[in-house]
C-alpha cells in the first residue's frame, strides 16, 4: 500500500445554513493522480479548496470533521501560509499576475524570503522546464505574462506552482477554459509531474479524468459515492448512480 | 387611439429636441467660461507678472505647488493605508461601520469648517503664525476621504483570481495585498491622488486661517529653516486661489483685477494639466498591466 | 521565535499599520466633532445665549470681547444660506437631469465623448474662480439686466452655485440611471412605447432614489460653500426682499469675521456656533441620503 497524503474522516462543510460537503471520507496517497468527478455542484471543487484552506477566504463557511496532512489536522493549529507552500494549486482561469513571466515564477520564493539573484534564476529556469514550457518563453522572461496564449498561461501557473516544491498539486479543472490542443499538453504535462508529487484534479470531462488518473472519485451532492481505481469505475462501477452518471444517463 | 400614438411621437421628438439643446448650452457655456478666463489671462499679461517679486505671482505659484505637495505626502499614506485597511482587513461590523461613517462626515464638511479647525489646532493652539505647513495639514484633512475611497474601491476590483493564485502559492495576506493588489490598483489610485491635488490647488476656504493670506519672503535666503525663505514650509504664505480671493478681498494694489484675471487663467491652466496628465497617465499604467 | 519574527515582517505589521492608519481618521473626526461642539456651545453655556434667540432672530451684535452682553441671533445668515442653496438646486436640478438623460439614453456617445469630460472639467474648476467671473461678469451683467446700482444678490450666489453643484448632481444621476435594469427598457419598448415615454414614465421613475441622493449631495455642497458666495452675495445684513437683494450667509460671515475676532470672545464664540450648525446640517445630509439608499434597496 503507498503513503497516504491527505486522510479526510468525517468532514462536513456548510456555507452558512447550506450543507455542501456530508460526511466526506477519503484516503489520498502519494504520487498518484486522484480525479475527482460528478456534476456541478456536487462539492467537488469544495472539497478540493478544503485541502489547502482556500476556503478560508469566504467568510460563511463552517466546518466540521478532520483532514489529516502527514499526521496533522489541518484545520487544527497550523500554519496556513506554510500548507498552502506544501500543497499548491492551480485554477480553472488561468491567472497569472500582472507582471513579468520570471516575476511570475519567483514571486512564491520570494515571498518566502528567498533573495539570491543566481538561485532564483535556476528556480525559474528548472520550473519552466518542468511545466514544458521554457522552450517557448526563454527569450521573453521579461515580457509580461498576460501577453501569453491561454495554454500557456496555464503551464505558467503550473510552473508558479513548481517553484514552490510543493508536495501535492491541487487542479481545479485546469483545461476547462482551454482548447483541445492546449488541454492534451497540460494533461501529458500532468503524467510526467506525477513522479514527483501528488496530483488531485477536479475535472468535469469523465474522459480526462480516465486518461490521467490512478483513481477516481465520484461526488454527488455533496457526498462521495464510489471512490476506488479508475479502470474499476469507469468499467465496473459499484454503485448504479455511479454507472448512471458515466454513461450519461445525467450530468 | 391614432392621435393619441401621433402625440407621443411628436412629444417624443420635442423631447429629444430640447434635450439636445440642454446638452448643447452646457458644452457652450463651459466652452465660453474656460475660453473667457484664458482669454482674459492673456490680456491681463505683462512683462514679470511671473516674478517673485510683489507685482509679480511667481510666489503664489510656487506656494501652490509646494503647499499641495505638503498635503499630498501627508495625506496619500494615510488614505492609502486606510482604504487598504476598508478593503482587505476590515470585517463588517462596528467599527468598520463607524469609519465609514466617519469618512463620510469628513467628505461632507464644508472646507471652510476644516479651515476653523486648522486655525484653532493648528495655529492658535501651537501658538504659531499662519503657516503653510498648517494649510497643508487642513487640505490633507480634505482630501483623506477622497483618498480613502479610491483606494478601497481600487482594491476592491482588483479581480480575485489575482488574490487566489497569490495565497495558493503561500503569500501571507500582506504580501498578497502589496504586491500583487497595490500594483494592479495603482492607476486607479494615481488618478485619485491627482483629483485630489486639483482640489488642492483650487482650495481656498481651508486656507484662509491656516496658510495666510499673504507672503514674504527674501528670495536669499536658502535655507529651509530661516521663516524668511521661499523653502521654509513654517512661513505664511498664500496660494493662488487664496491670492485670487485677497486681491479681490483687500487689494491695495492697482493693477489687481489684471493680476486676479492672470492667477486664475493659470490656476485653470494648472488644473486642466493635471486632469490631461492623470488620464494619460492612467491609461498607459492600463495598457502596461494588461501587457500589450 | 524565528517564526514569530518572520511572521511579525510578512504580515502582522502590515496589517497593524493600515489598522492604525484607519483608526487615525476616526480620531481626526472626532476631533473634529469634538472641538466644533466645544466651541460652538461656548455661545449658549459661557454667554448664555439660548438656542431660540441664535437660529430665530435676527439681531446680530455679538460682543468682541470675554465678557458678552452682544445679540447673537443669526437668522439672516440662516436664511441667507437656505434661500441661496435652495436656489441654486431650483436651477440646477432640471438642467442636471436632463443632462444626465441625454448622456444615458438620447446619445451616450456624444455624452462620453464630451459631456462626460466637461463635466469632470466643471468639477476641476476652483470656486474662487467660479466666485471671480460671479463677480466681474455675473453681478455687472445682473445690475444691467434688472437697472440695479449693484447687482450682488440671492440671484447672483444662485446663479453661481448652480453652476458649481450641476456636475455633481448630473454625475450621479447619470449612475442612477445606468443602474436601472435593461429589461425595463426592453419591456417598454416592446408594448410600443416611445423613448420619452420610457424614459419619463419607466426610467426616471425607478432612478429616482439615486436621482434624490445626488440631489441632496448638490445641496450639501451648495450649504458648505463659502468664497464663491462671499464674492458674489454682497454681504448685507438684513433680510432680501427679493431675490434681487443683497444679503449675506453662513459661510460668508465665518470667512470674513473669523480673522477679525479674539479667540474665545462672544463674537468669535458665536462664529464657531455657526460652524456647529454647518457640521449638523451635514450630518442631517448624510442621514437622509442613508435613509434614501435604504428605502431604495427596500423597494430592490
Amino acid at each position: 500500500m503507498d503513503k497516504i497524503k491527505f486522510d479526510t474522516k468525517s468532514l462536513d462543510l456548510f456555507y452558512g445554513d447550506f450543507q455542501a460537503l456530508k460526511s466526506i471520507n477519503i484516503k489520498i496517497c502519494e504520487n498518484e493522480v486522484t480525479a475527482f468527478i460528478g456534476p456541478s455542484g456536487c462539492g467537488k471543487s469544495t472539497f478540493l479548496r478544503c485541502l489547502n484552506r482556500m476556503n478560508d477566504l469566504i467568510d460563511s463557511v463552517k466546518m466540521k470533521g478532520e483532514i489529516i496532512f502527514d499526521d496533522k489536522d489541518i484545520n487544527g493549529d497550523i500554519d496556513v501560509i506554510n500548507l498552502r507552500t506544501r500543497v499548491g494549486m492551480v485554477f480553472q482561469k488561468p491567472n497569472p499576475f500582472p507582471m513579468s513571466i520570471y516575476e511570475n515564477i519567483a514571486y512564491g520564493p520570494k515571498c518566502q524570503g528567498l533573495k539570491d539573484k543566481t538561485q532564483l534564476d535556476t528556480l525559474v529556469k528548472e520550473s519552466l522546464t518542468k511545466a514544458a514550457l521554457w522552450e517557448e518563453v526563454k527569450d521573453r522572461l521579461n515580457k509580461s505574462a498576460l501577453g501569453l496564449s491561454g495554454g500557456q498561461q496555464q503551464r505558467l501557473c503550473i510552473a508558479r506552482t513548481i517553484a514552490m516544491n510543493p508536495e501535492v498539486i491541487l487542479m481545479d479543472e485546469p483545461t476547462s477554459a482551454l482548447d483541445p490542443i492546449a488541454t492534451a499538453k497540460i494533461e501529458d504535462l500532468m503524467s510526467s509531474l506525477k513522479k514527483d508529487y501528488t496530483i488531485i484534479i477536479v475535472t468535469h470531462s469523465m474522459q480526462q479524468a480516465g486518461r490521467i488518473s490512478d483513481k477516481t472519485a465520484f461526488f454527488l451532492m455533496g457526498e462521495i459515492v464510489e471512490f476506488d481505481e479508475t479502470p474499476k469505475i469507469f468499467t465496473n462501477p459499484n454503485d448504479k448512480r455511479t454507472e448512471d452518471y458515466i454513461t450519461g444517463r445525467f450530468g | 387611439m391614432k392621435s393619441e400614438h401621433k402625440n407621443a411621437i411628436v412629444a417624443d421628438k420635442i423631447a429629444t429636441v430640447i434635450l439636445y439643446c440642454i446638452a448643447g448650452f452646457f458644452l457652450l457655456l463651459l466652452a465660453g467660461f474656460t475660453a473667457y478666463i484664458i482669454v482674459k489671462g492673456i490680456m491681463a499679461y505683462q512683462p514679470g507678472i511671473f516674478s517673485f517679486e510683489r507685482t509679480g505671482i511667481g510666489v503664489e505659484l510656487f506656494n501652490t505647488v509646494y503647499l499641495v505637495l505638503i498635503s499630498l505626502i501627508i495625506s496619500v499614506p494615510i488614505g492609502v493605508g486606510a482604504g487598504i485597511y476598508m478593503a482587505e482587513y476590515a470585517k463588517a461590523g462596528k467599527v468598520t461601520n463607524y469609519l465609514r461613517i466617519c469618512i463620510e462626515t469628513l467628505s461632507s464638511l464644508p472646507s471652510i469648517v476644516i479651515g476653523l479647525f486648522g486655525y484653532l489646532v493648528f495655529i492658535y493652539m501651537t501658538g504659531s503664525k499662519y503657516n503653510l505647513f498648517a494649510g497643508a495639514l487642513a487640505v490633507s484633512i480634505l482630501s483623506l476621504p477622497l483618498l480613502t475611497t479610491v483606494t478601497e474601491d481600487a482594491i476592491r476590483a482588483v479581480p480575485s483570481i489575482y488574490k487566489e493564485g497569490s495565497l495558493a502559492v503561500g503569500a501571507t495576506h500582506w504580501q498578497t495585498i502589496v504586491q500583487i493588489c497595490l500594483p494592479v490598483a495603482t492607476p486607479r489610485i494615481i488618478t485619485g491622488v491627482i483629483l485630489a491635488a486639483g482640489r488642492g490647488f483650487g482650495e481656498a476656504a481651508a486656507l484662509l486661517y491656516t496658510a495666510g493670506m499673504s507672503s514674504n519672503v527674501n528670495l536669499n535666503i536658502w535655507n529651509p529653516f530661516d521663516p524668511m525663505s521661499l523653502l521654509c514650509p513654517f512661513r505664511p504664505g498664500d496660494t493662488l486661489a487664496l491670492h485670487i480671493w485677497a486681491l479681490k478681498t483687500e487689494s491695495m494694489t492697482p493693477n489687481a483685477d489684471q493680476i486676479a484675471n492672470f492667477s486664475a487663467a493659470v490656476l485653470l491652466v494648472l488644473i486642466f494639466a493635471f486632469s490631461l496628465g492623470s488620464r494619460l497617465l492612467g491609461a498607459r499604467l492600463d495598457r502596461k498591466m494588461s501587457g500589450k | 521565535m524565528i517564526c514569530l519574527i518572520e511572521k511579525l515582517k510578512k504580515e502582522y505589521l502590515g496589517r497593524s499599520i493600515v489598522t492604525l492608519l484607519g483608526i487615525v481618521i476616526i480620531l481626526v473626526t472626532l476631533s473634529i466633532t469634538g472641538f466644533l461642539f466645544y466651541k460652538g456651545l461656548g455661545t449658549f453655556v459661557t454667554y448664555n445665549h439660548s438656542v431660540w434667540e441664535f437660529l430665530f432672530s435676527s439681531d446680530w451684535k455679538p460682543a468682541d470681547n470675554f465678557d458678552g452682553g452682544g445679540k447673537v441671533g443669526a437668522a439672516i445668515f440662516i436664511v441667507g444660506s437656505l434661500l441661496i442653496s435652495f436656489l441654486a438646486l431650483l436651477i440646477a436640478t432640471p438642467f442636471s437631469i436632463a443632462s444626465a438623460v441625454f448622456m444615458t439614453e438620447i446619445s451616450p456617445i456624444l455624452g462620453k465623448k464630451l459631456l462626460q469630460p466637461a463635466i469632470g472639467i466643471f468639477v476641476g474648476i476652483p470656486s474662487v474662480v467660479y466666485g471671480w467671473v460671479g463677480l466681474t461678469v455675473l453681478v455687472p451683467a445682473i445690475a444691467h439686466v434688472f437697472n440695479l446700482p449693484y447687482g450682488f444678490s440671492v440671484l447672483a450666489g444662485g446663479i453661481v452655485l448652480a453652476l458649481m453643484i450641476f456636475p455633481t448632481i448630473t454625475s450621479v444621476s447619470v449612475d442612477a440611471i445606468e443602474n436601472v435594469d435593461n429589461g425595463y427598457k426592453e419591456a417598454s419598448y416592446a408594448l410600443g412605447t416611445t423613448r420619452w415615454q420610457y424614459i419619463y414614465k419607466v426610467m426616471l421613475p425607478s432612478a429616482t432614489s439615486g436621482i434624490l441622493t445626488g440631489v441632496i449631495l448638490g445641496l450639501a455642497r451648495a450649504f458648505g460653500e463659502a468664497l464663491a458666495v462671499a464674492m458674489v452675495i454682497g454681504k448685507m445684513q438684513t433680510f432680501p426682499d427679493n431675490i434681487l437683494s443683497a444679503t449675506n450667509n453662513m459661510t460668508a460671515e465665518i470667512a470674513s469675521d473669523m480673522g477679525n475676532s479674539a479667540q474665545g470672545g462672544e463674537f468669535n464664540d458665536a462664529l464657531w456656533s455657526m460652524a456647529l450648525l454647518l457640521l449638523i446640517i451635514s450630518f442631517i445630509f448624510i442621514l437622509i441620503m442613508r435613509i434614501i439608499a435604504k428605502k431604495g434597496e427596500e423597494v430592490k
